[in-house]
């Protein structure tokens, strides 16, 4: 039982398990940043519900006190939002990597993002499929060489996940790295505030499989948006995303915006329908007479 | 008179079915029980369309054997039509003036020729009045409800204004003054009343019956993918779960819907989802998440023609695999087999409280002929509803979530409960704690805990409803609409003096092997008649039971006439 009265500590929403991810692997510091900005929120344990799909980012909930629910590949977003759009009181917050989310799982990101379910998405992006031992993943830059690809990858494009999510109609689109723990933790305290559909993409690279997209490559790509970025103006967000300067990568919050959320949408249709948890269910049946 | 069926074809968007579902009305509204079948192309507009009603003072079992009157609204609907015109039947048909060139004669079948097109669009100068000029006839004709359907189209159209429901009824009384004028009733056919309405009747879809039998049964979240023949069991949950303060989604895929249902559940909703044989191929990996996360939740599965697109407005009952066995690994679920549509009002109500009491995905197998027919029938009492709700968590150290106990059921906590409740629910294999474990013992003892949940369900369940008894000659056993038609085929069999019993199973995964084996026992021969190709029932049994029944199997897209199981039942014997 946690105390009511004490305030919760980032250590506090650690579990007993301990995390199993590979030495040196970026989702470490994501997990340090994810409990430092629980704890910024003061989110209740017994209110907070850790969605996560599968791969070796996925793993992440079970290292966390809150409720959690690990689903299939692949499939942590429509679950997350059948959590939420249930049950409104609870904060939901996913996690997953970019196999996961923009591969097996990319049919439901864009819905999930147009209709503004109230969720946090922490994605952790290291450009490989590593629970499998090194496929490249949407995100893999073209040419990356994977166990399934030893020439090469063959695809043309790679995905840009925050174009993906600000083209679909994300409200919160940001973007962090491991490597940046300051201002991942503040990332995520912002989207955890923000009301809608947040999406974090935290590059998180895999020192095991991803030989290309190594930490040194990031730490010296990545670089702040500029000071007099207008996260309100969702062009100039896309600017950002898809033209960074040469050979660097934007990180910061991208994109906000106040839209309703499907919550709130759903919520206007029952104060319409003047819902009654209490209705005569015989209405309902005789409203087969012939 | 006590059992008449009217069939009506013709080219669809020619307003048969809303002309079928107001004589339909109309009769139940005289005091008469109807049961109506109805085939339409997957095309919105145009193609062959075809609603049969089935009238009786008695309690209606099917479709019926073929059909009395044959209302023919066009060339294509005959043609399709007259292998099935047997002596002794009727024929109305558009005639002269319509699109069927040549008076029509047919030994011993009453032909009786109505120019329902001239009359609408000459007569009346409105061609879209071509049904009601039909309808009119045919409520003349065979006296059934002419007062309820004036009043009925008086209702319907009175919003539209004066103007409508005056068209109209000129329309229905130019087809009785056609008749009166110009033909001589040489036919027997005479349905009359069944005297008053009974007050507590209602009419209603199979698949509107799944979504109030939904609705008794406490569902309060629902996610769909639109889906031929299943639709209509979303349109119905949009509509009331709003007003119920529910939560109503539409999702991108099966997938995404069944996952919503998972989400749902999981923070404690009564939740589920309904599709058809595709959408169901599509949910089989969460289907298997909900079986190893012990989570709730309702599948109501409408089959149609397959695989693949198949044929989506057919019947077919050849999801009975997948529904039973689909999905990779050792997945217990329940199967629940509804015969008609006030059974599916019942069984979809229960399956949330099966679903709740032994954790585990719950579906219920209607199929085209259900989900399409609308029948009158006495309307549930939603008092008679009674709830059963998961064990809960009730607080305090040491919970385990998946604990293992002696029927298999073990206390959910959920978001929201204290700290000591939260777990993590998850597809991988875990120990009574939820954390992954893949040790041998470990696997062994949670997949055994699973499907101990249904050793338990099925000591608790009751028996199998027994038609007939002593011993037989033939036994039948069937499940969904088919069951319907069996137990016709027996009672035709039955009143024959033949020695034959049927067993009408709810529970149709687990099988209740030891009632299937005592029937057996009485049995010389036991005969599975079901609509699809496999003999999936049949096989399934063979494998269960150790009984081999002789299969008898449909699939072209319709449901067995009890005619046509009665000639097998007395081919079998």
């Amino acid at each position: 039982m946690t105390a009511t009265t004490e305030a919760l500590k980032a250590k506090d929403y650690r579990s007993g398990i301990r995390a199993v991810w590979c030495p040196g692997c970026g989702d470490y510091g994501v997990l340090n940043s994810v409990q430092n900005a629980f704890a910024a929120h003061q989110l209740p344990l017994n209110s907070t519900v850790c969605v996560s799909g599968i791969g070796c980012s996925s793993r992440l909930p079970y290292f966390l006190k809150t409720y959690g629910f690990h689903t299939a590949h692949g499939r942590s977003l429509p679950v997350a939002a059948g959590v939420k759009l249930s049950r409104p009181d609870l904060e939901v917050v996913v996690f997953g990597g970019d196999g996961d989310l923009f591969s097996i799982g990319g049919g439901h990101f864009p819905h999930i993002a147009r209709k503004n379910v109230d969720l946090t998405l922490v994605m952790m992006d290291n450009h490989i499929y590593g629970l499998t031992k090194g496929q490249s993943s949407p995100t893999s830059t073209p040419g990356t060489v994977g166990s399934i690809t030893p020439y090469g990858v063959p695809d043309t494009s790679n995905v840009n996940p925050l174009a993906y999510a600000l083209t679909y109609g994300a409200t919160f689109v940001a973007q962090g790295f491991s490597g940046k723990p300051k201002q991942m933790d503040a990332i995520l305290q912002e989207a955890l505030n923000h009301e809608g559909f947040s999406f974090v993409n935290v590059l998180s690279p895999c020192l095991t499989f991803n030989k290309v997209d190594t930490t040194d490559y990031f730490k010296a790509a990545f670089i702040d948006l500029p000071e007099d970025h207008d996260k309100g103006n969702l062009v100039a967000a896309l600017d950002r995303a898809f033209n960074p300067p040469a050979g660097k990568v934007y990180s910061g919050i991208f994109f906000q915006t106040r839209k309703p959320t499907m919550v709130e949408n759903l919520r206007a249709i029952n104060k319409k329908q003047k819902a009654d948890k209490n209705m005569d269910l015989n209405i309902a049946v005789d409203w087969f007479k012939p | 008179m006590s059992d008449l069926i009217i069939r009506i074809g013709g080219e669809g968007g020619e307003g048969i079915i809303s002309a079928g579902d107001m004589i339909a009305q109309a009769a139940t509204r005289s005091g008469l029980n109807v049961l109506t079948f109805k085939t339409f192309p997957a095309e919105i507009r145009g193609g062959y369309a075809m609603y049969q009603v089935r009238f009786s003072k008695d309690h209606i079992m099917s479709e019926g054997s073929g059909s009395n009157i044959f209302c023919a609204f066009n060339k294509e609907a005959l043609d399709k039509n007259r292998a099935d015109l047997k002596p002794g039947t009727v024929l109305i048909y558009d005639y002269p003036d319509g699109d069927i060139e040549e008076e029509v004669k047919i030994d011993g079948v009453h032909c009786y020729p109505l120019p329902m097109s001239r009359i609408a669009k000459k007569d009346l100068e409105m061609y879209r009045a071509k049904n009601m000029v039909a309808l009119g006839a045919l409520s003349y004709m065979f006296d059934i409800a002419l007062e309820e359907l004036k009043d009925l189209l008086r209702e319907k159209f009175g919003k539209k204004g004066e103007q409508v429901v005056a068209t109209n009824l000129k329309a229905v009384d130019a087809g009785i003054n056609y008749m009166k004028e110009h033909q001589k009733k040489t036919d027997p056919f005479k349905m009359g009343s069944a005297g008053k309405m009974a007050k507590d009747v209602i009419i209603i879809s199979g698949n509107e019956a799944a979504g109030l039998g939904a609705v008794l049964g406490g569902c309060r979240f629902f996610s769909a993918y639109p889906i031929t023949p299943a639709t209509e069991i979303a349109n119905y949950m949009a509509q009331w779960l709003p007003k119920l303060d529910g939560t109503l989604v539409q999702a991108e895929d099966e997938i995404a819907s069944l996952a919503n249902v998972l989400g749902a559940s999981y923070a404690g909703a009564r939740a589920m989802t309904s599709t058809s044989g595709p959408g169901l191929s599509l949910m089989q990996g969460l289907l298997g998440l909900a079986s190893i996360a012990e989570l709730p939740l309702v599948i109501v599965d409408v089959q149609r023609g397959g695989p693949s697109t198949g044929m989506p407005t057919k019947h077919e009952q050849s999801d009975l695999f997948m529904a039973c066995h689909g999905g990779h690994g050792d997945a217990p679920r329940i199967v629940l087999s509804p015969e008609n549509v006030a059974d599916i009002i019942k069984l979809t109500a229960e399956a949330f409280n099966l679903a709740e009491e032994y954790q585990m995905p719950v579906l219920v197998l209607s199929d085209g002929s259900l989900g399409f027919r609308t029948e009158s029938i006495t309307r549930p009492d939603p008092a008679s509803f009674k709830l059963v709700t998961r064990a809960r968590y009730t607080g305090g150290e040491g919970f385990r979530r998946y604990e293992v106990t002696p029927t298999g059921v073990s206390p959910m906590s959920q978001p929201g409960d204290d700290v000591a409740g939260a777990y993590i629910a998850t597809g991988l294999e875990h120990n009574e704690s939820s954390n992954p474990n893949f040790t041998p013992e470990n696997r062994v003892k949670h997949c055994d805990k699973r499907f101990k949940k249904l050793e338990t369900l099925v000591k608790n369940y009751h028996a199998p409803e027994l038609q007939g008894d002593g011993n037989a000659d033939v036994g039948v056993i069937s499940f969904g609409s088919t069951m319907g038609v069996s137990r016709e085929a027996v009672a035709l069999a039955r009143a024959e003096g033949l020695k034959v019993k049927a067993l009408h199973p709810r529970l149709i995964w687990p099988m209740q092997v030891e009632h299937i084996k005592a029937f057996a026992a009485t049995c010389k021969t036991i005969l599975v008649p079901e609509c699809n190709a496999q003999g999936q029932l049949a096989e399934l049994m063979r494998g269960v039971t150790g009984i081999n029944p002789v299969s008898y199997r449909l699939y072209d897209g319709l449901p067995f006439s009890p005619q046509q199981l009665l000639a097998k039942i007395k081919e079998v014997m």
